[in-house]
């Protein structure tokens, strides 16, 4: 593996590296800068690679064991003593075992910790179903003072933790297991927390998606276009709380076809998230939500789970296509609306 | 340095006072967890009258020791002795589990000044006190962590995490106490679910036990400034109280874990209040 020493990722790099690899040496970097930085894990330290962090700052780690509630308890106390927590765990456990502690004594104290789930999804689809987590985004989305952010692959992870720094209260990073595809060439462009990433513009549909969906689907919108001439728009929503309204509404006014994509349940996470904010914006559309439907995960390797349930780039490109062929109520003072 | 007579007689004078005032304001909120709070009341007057370095008048002061009341609903208690020791007038003790009360039965840091740990789901508050432990020395300060346990609390399974956690990463800047007053909701703890023997499942996470009676202060004052010296290894004081203390017709009865109280009940309480020792 190449020696990353600085704040520039090369291709090469990111393609060989983990999302993990690169939040445990973003960690470091940030660690170096900022002395009140604290890692804990729950016996993840190598599985997260928060115990990179961990060599470098020994002082500065702790390995609670695998006692999910205590980590976050203690990180809890921690942050109320002035230093700021990065606590790494697989993400059904963060989200789940550890959910009263990371509800109760980090957003109810409204706490600035930082958790960087990993695992999430169906990553580790051949663990099984005990280690998938396609609930977090619902559970997390619902704690108040939570920010909740998907990035799409390494790149983004290390510009989201390292934008996490700069909120006050708690943030839920959610991970992948790494080995994920990039989309992104390098970190070098516009990520703001609470800001979607338009990175394909498109006028007959917008596939609104985050984490490893975002590959897929720009993929997706390229074939689309290539071979059925169909103008795709991608939104990279990776912050699904707070939600960028604006860039949904915008491409329900001009697309008029939404198709959210993500690997989670179909109910709660972002595919819900975004359905909220065009129906209280009374606009109508034609909306579609893919991810798992409502059920528990099979088990198998992730690129067989992701194109079982549609989140991989043929499924992604079959549902807009069927999007197109559904109509929206005619509503002939619509333009006047917008 | 123990306690001196005079010290332990002052103290004796405040925790009357301020079980009479944890009745005042059970009166006021319409109810209350009154009879943990009389059971720990010896113990938070010694805490905040000779032991903790706090300063009322500057509740967020950086250096202050920490407390955290892990038995969250014993906030009857902590806030009447919170408002006596100056961090807010008594006054606004009138209006506790009222609308928009900055009171609730289980104290919110965010509105009530001098909480360090917003508590009341029971088995968090020994994780955070290690968190808050470990900070301080992360950042070389001196300052300690103190943390009050319920007995019954000792039933979740959390609180042996962060005690295997303490032993483990050597924290003897905390210092814990277990308020084994007997009772849960449901029941005698031996009944609902035994504890016993309770000292030795501590020595068994590696732990230094006092086991003290908990409303005698000189016993009170003595395992405190030993948990001070604690060196290289965490030491939990239990504190073997009685449920509803001070009040005959509270002590021991387990349906005081929580109730209402009207004015000739409270007139009743204080009379037996003053009358004890």
């Amino acid at each position: 593996m190449a020696e990353v020493t600085g704040t520039t990722w090369t291709v090469y790099d990111a393609n060989v590296m983990t999302q993990a690899d690169i939040y445990g040496r973003v960690l470091c970097e940030l660690g170096k800068k900022d002395p009140r930085i604290v890692a804990l894990t729950a016996d993840m330290a190598h599985s997260t690679k928060i115990g990179v962090f961990g060599e470098a700052f020994p002082e500065r780690f702790i390995n609670v064991g695998i006692a999910e509630q205590n980590a976050f308890g203690i990180a809890a106390g921690l942050a109320k003593a002035g230093m700021v927590p990065f606590v790494s765990t697989m993400s059904v456990f963060a989200s789940m075992r550890a959910l009263e502690q990371v509800r109760t004594d980090i957003c109810y104290q409204n706490l600035g910790v930082k958790i960087i789930a990993t695992h999430g999804g169906i990553s580790f689809g051949q663990a099984g179903t005990t280690h998938h987590c396609t609930e977090d985004l619902a559970i997390m989305r619902a704690l108040a003072n939570m920010t909740v952010i998907v990035p799409a692959d390494g790149f983004e992870t290390a510009n989201a933790v390292r934008a996490s720094l700069g909120v006050p209260g708690p943030v839920y990073i959610r991970l992948g297991r790494g080995f994920e595809p990039l989309h992104y060439a390098s970190e070098d462009y516009d990520f703001q927390i609470g800001k979607a990433v338009q990175i394909a513009d498109g006028s007959d549909v917008t596939v609104i998606c985050c984490g490893v969906a975002v590959y897929h689907a720009a993929e997706a919108a390229r074939i689309l276009k290539e071979r059925n001439g169909i103008s795709v728009r991608v939104l990279n929503l990776h912050t699904i709380k707070p939600i960028d309204e604006a860039a949904i509404m915008a491409a329900v006014t001009d697309t008029r076809r939404i198709l959210t994509v993500e690997e989670h349940n179909v109910l709660g996470g972002l595919g819900t998230a975004v359905a909220d904010v065009i129906a209280q914006s009374g606009k109508g559309c034609v909306f579609a939500k893919t991810g798992l439907p409502d059920c528990y995960s099979e088990v198998g390797y992730p690129e067989d789970l992701y194109s079982h349930y549609g989140i991989d780039t043929d499924g992604i490109a079959e549902r807009v296509l069927a999007l197109l062929g559904k109509e929206y109520e005619a509503d002939e003072d619509w333009e006047d609306e917008v | 340095m123990p306690l001196s007579p005079d010290e332990i007689r002052a103290l004796q004078a405040k925790a009357r006072e301020l079980r009479c005032l944890m009745i005042d304001v059970t009166v006021w909120a319409g109810g209350a967890h009154i009879g943990g709070s009389l059971s720990a009341a010896d113990l938070l007057t010694a805490l905040y009258y000779k032991y903790l370095r706090i300063r009322p008048e500057e509740s967020d002061w950086p250096d202050r020791d920490r407390f955290v009341l892990s038995k969250g609903h014993g906030g009857v208690g902590l806030a009447s002795v919170l408002a006596d020791r100056g961090y807010f007038p008594k006054e606004l003790l009138r209006e506790f589990n009222h609308f928009k009360s900055p009171f609730g039965m289980h104290l919110d840091g965010a509105k009530v000044p001098g909480v360090d740990a917003s508590t009341g789901s029971l088995g968090h508050g020994l994780s955070m006190a290690v968190g808050m432990a470990l900070g301080a020395r992360f950042q070389g300060k001196g300052w300690l962590t103190y943390c009050l346990l319920g007995d019954g609390e000792c039933n979740e399974g959390s609180v042996w995490e962060a005690a295997m956690a303490a032993h483990h990463h050597k924290v003897d800047n905390l210092i814990t106490i277990v308020d084994r007053n007997g009772f849960m909701i449901d029941g005698p703890t031996e009944d609902v679910m035994g504890l016993e023997p309770f000292a030795d499942k501590w020595r068994a996470f590696g732990w230094g036990v006092r086991e003290i009676d908990g409303h005698d202060y000189a016993q009170i004052g003595e395992a405190i400034e030993a948990a001070q010296q604690a060196k290289g290894a965490p030491l939990v004081i239990i504190a073997h109280t009685v449920k509803g203390k001070g009040v005959d017709f509270m002590e021991n009865a387990v349906q005081w874990h929580y109730g209402s109280v009207d004015s000739d009940m409270a007139a009743r309480a204080k009379a037996s209040i003053a009358g004890g020792a």
